[in-house]
């Protein structure tokens, strides 16, 4: 048993590194004075003027706030379709057009990307030449688009929740006269709303970062956060880049470590009252 | 609000997410098709429709040319397979390392599981875009990876890392490694380790149980991650943009150069249906890998 493991959790480790350097030295070479990013002024480091530099860029603060909004309209309205379709696919047993549901939803997920924001652009177009509708492409048929590719992930986490659980419980209420509605809000929803708040996070996370497609959906007015970024970093390395990076990070990782303690209460809480119960009934 | 009877609430909820991709995501798929079949035009938008009245009778315009081109031109076909041994090379790096990385988490204790997994994860939630721009101040010449080896006298001149094949696997195995870890990780945090003590107790060597026993038992976790790999590297845009080389364009790149630069619609709609071809196969197997996956945990 010694030989394996010792191997393995040396290559954990190192694949660890692997995926933690790169971050680490976006973070450290933003506070780098010198313009070239990789070599490190001492003399006049740590400083905070590429912060600054990126405050003052209307451009990039112009993106990021259309991004936000973007991110916020498509995370929720794919939290809502992702969680309906789970609930169809887990709970309601086999009807017409399962399989194709079951298809579509997963799909998304490992399709490329520039298949998809092509596809969707031609779509908009043929629409627009059709009915009249979307007007132009912008921040409208982003965020349809976004919500396509978006609520697959919502779907996913839903799914494994809902599959984690038995029906017992939702059983239980019907066979007392609870109609389904009723059922759902007050048993299904609140058994699933850690899956739907975390799925609600990871689609904002991918909406905000999406490069590719909305590139493909976006009119020329309308540009978000990635698609700047990109713009920048095509024509090689710029430190005020690099401290895009740093409050992203921060922002992530105590989003995480706040979710991750939430949850640990929760389960704790939970876990009290079962044994409470367990006690009681004995 | 008047209550929904119970058969059409249930139809209302599996009918609007279904509605919702038959429009955003299946309609789209048939309407490149379509335009993969017609001819470019400098008109808005730019094809030609597919249906043309002459005589007052309906005269199909179908074409074949776009697809004729693509394959005559040498420069798709070598864009097709050198996207496919990039993504076929990264999904082997990525499971030599990302194998071991998950055993070592399936075998450690359950706080230290939480921990671990929420590592693995962590760079996933951060930006995508920026982690593989990261890259390209590590890798430059005169970057951080060659800075750190001049200086500790390795080499003597900094070596070409950017814009080579090297730099793409770099980003592909890094963007893409999560996406190993976590199905493998499914997969081996299940095996029965009673299993492995039998074979130690009847003499086994490690490296005999390790091929005979856990191998053979994760072979579906393997199939996924892979899968979950090969199958958007396979069409990546932003990695080889960033990074690599400029001499050998990936398909992804392709697709989007015809689109963008060339304004070409019905060939870019053709490449992205023989891309959809190529990827039919890998697709269908990830969907099977999924549903029992799903299905073997309710």
């Amino acid at each position: 048993m010694r030989s394996p493991g010792y191997f393995s959790r040396a290559v954990l480790a190192a694949g660890l590194v692997f995926l933690y350097l790169p971050i680490l030295s976006l973070v450290v070479f933003s506070f780098n004075n010198s313009r070239l990013v990789t070599v490190w002024d001492a003399a006049h480091s740590p400083t905070l003027k590429w912060y600054a530099a990126l405050l003052s860029n209307g451009q990039i603060v112009d993106a990021a706030w259309l991004s936000i909004r973007i991110a916020l309209a498509a995370a929720s309205a794919a939290a809502v379709l992702g969680t309906l379709a789970a609930v169809a696919l887990v709970r309601h047993g086999p009807f017409r057009g399962r399989t194709l549901l079951a298809g579509l939803t997963t799909a998304p997920i490992v399709m490329p990307e520039v298949i998809m924001g092509l596809a969707l652009l031609l779509l908009f177009v043929a629409l627009e030449q059709a009915i009249g509708w979307p007007r132009g492409t912008g921040a409208l048929t982003i965020t349809l688009a976004h919500i396509t590719f978006c609520m697959a992930y919502v779907t996913v986490v839903v799914q494994s929740r809902l599959a984690g659980f038995d029906e017992s419980l939702e059983e239980a209420a019907m066979d007392l006269g609870a109609p389904p509605s009723a059922v759902f809000r007050r048993i299904t929803l609140p058994l699933i709303a850690p899956a739907i708040v975390s799925g609600w996070l990871l689609a904002f996370t991918l909406s905000w970062d999406d490069l590719v497609i909305s590139q493909f959906v976006a009119g020329p007015g309308s540009s978000t956060l990635p698609m700047v970024v990109f713009s920048k970093v095509r024509l090689g390395v710029s430190p005020d880049v690099n401290a895009l990076a740093t409050p992203m990070v921060l922002a992530v990782s105590t989003g995480i470590a706040a979710a991750a303690l939430l949850l640990r209460q929760r389960e704790r809480r939970r876990r009290r009252e079962v044994q409470l119960a367990a006690a009681a009934e004995a | 609000m008047a209550r929904l009877s119970s058969a059409s609430g249930r139809r209302l909820v599996a009918g609007v997410p279904l509605a919702w991709l038959a429009v955003l995501f299946l309609a789209p798929f048939l309407i490149v098709l379509k335009i993969s079949f017609s001819q470019m035009r400098l008109a808005v938008p730019p094809y030609a429709p597919l249906l043309a009245w002459r005589h007052g009778l309906p005269a199909p315009q179908l074409h074949l040319d776009n697809y004729a081109f693509l394959l005559t031109d040498p420069l798709y076909a070598s864009a097709f397979l050198y996207s496919i041994k990039v993504a076929a090379v990264s999904t082997l790096v990525c499971l030599a390392l990302g194998y071991p990385m998950a055993y070592a988490i399936a075998r450690s204790s359950p706080a230290r599981r939480t921990v671990l997994l929420m590592l693995v994860m962590l760079p996933f939630w951060t930006s995508f875009l920026l982690r593989v721009y990261a890259w390209i101040g590590l890798l430059q010449s005169d970057g951080v990876i060659n800075n750190v080896l001049l200086a500790l006298g390795l080499i003597h001149r900094p070596l070409v890392l950017l814009q080579t094949d090297f730099s793409v696997y770099i980003g592909i195995v890094y963007s893409y490694l999560p996406f190993m870890v976590l199905p493998l990780f499914a997969n081996l945090e299940k095996h029965d380790p009673a299993l492995l003590e039998a074979a130690a107790d009847l003499g086994a060597r490690p490296f005999t149980r390790f091929l005979r026993i856990t191998l053979p038992q994760s072979v579906h976790g393997i199939a996924a991650g892979a899968l979950l790999v090969f199958i958007p590297a396979i069409g990546e845009y932003v990695i080889p943009s960033l990074l690599g080389r400029t001499d050998q364009l990936m398909i992804g790149r392709v697709l989007s150069d015809e689109f963008f630069e060339n304004r070409d619609w019905p060939v870019a709609s053709a490449v992205a249906i023989v891309m959809l071809a190529l990827l039919v196969v890998p697709i269908t197997l990830l969907q099977r890998f999924e549903r029992r996956e799903l299905e073997a945990r309710r």
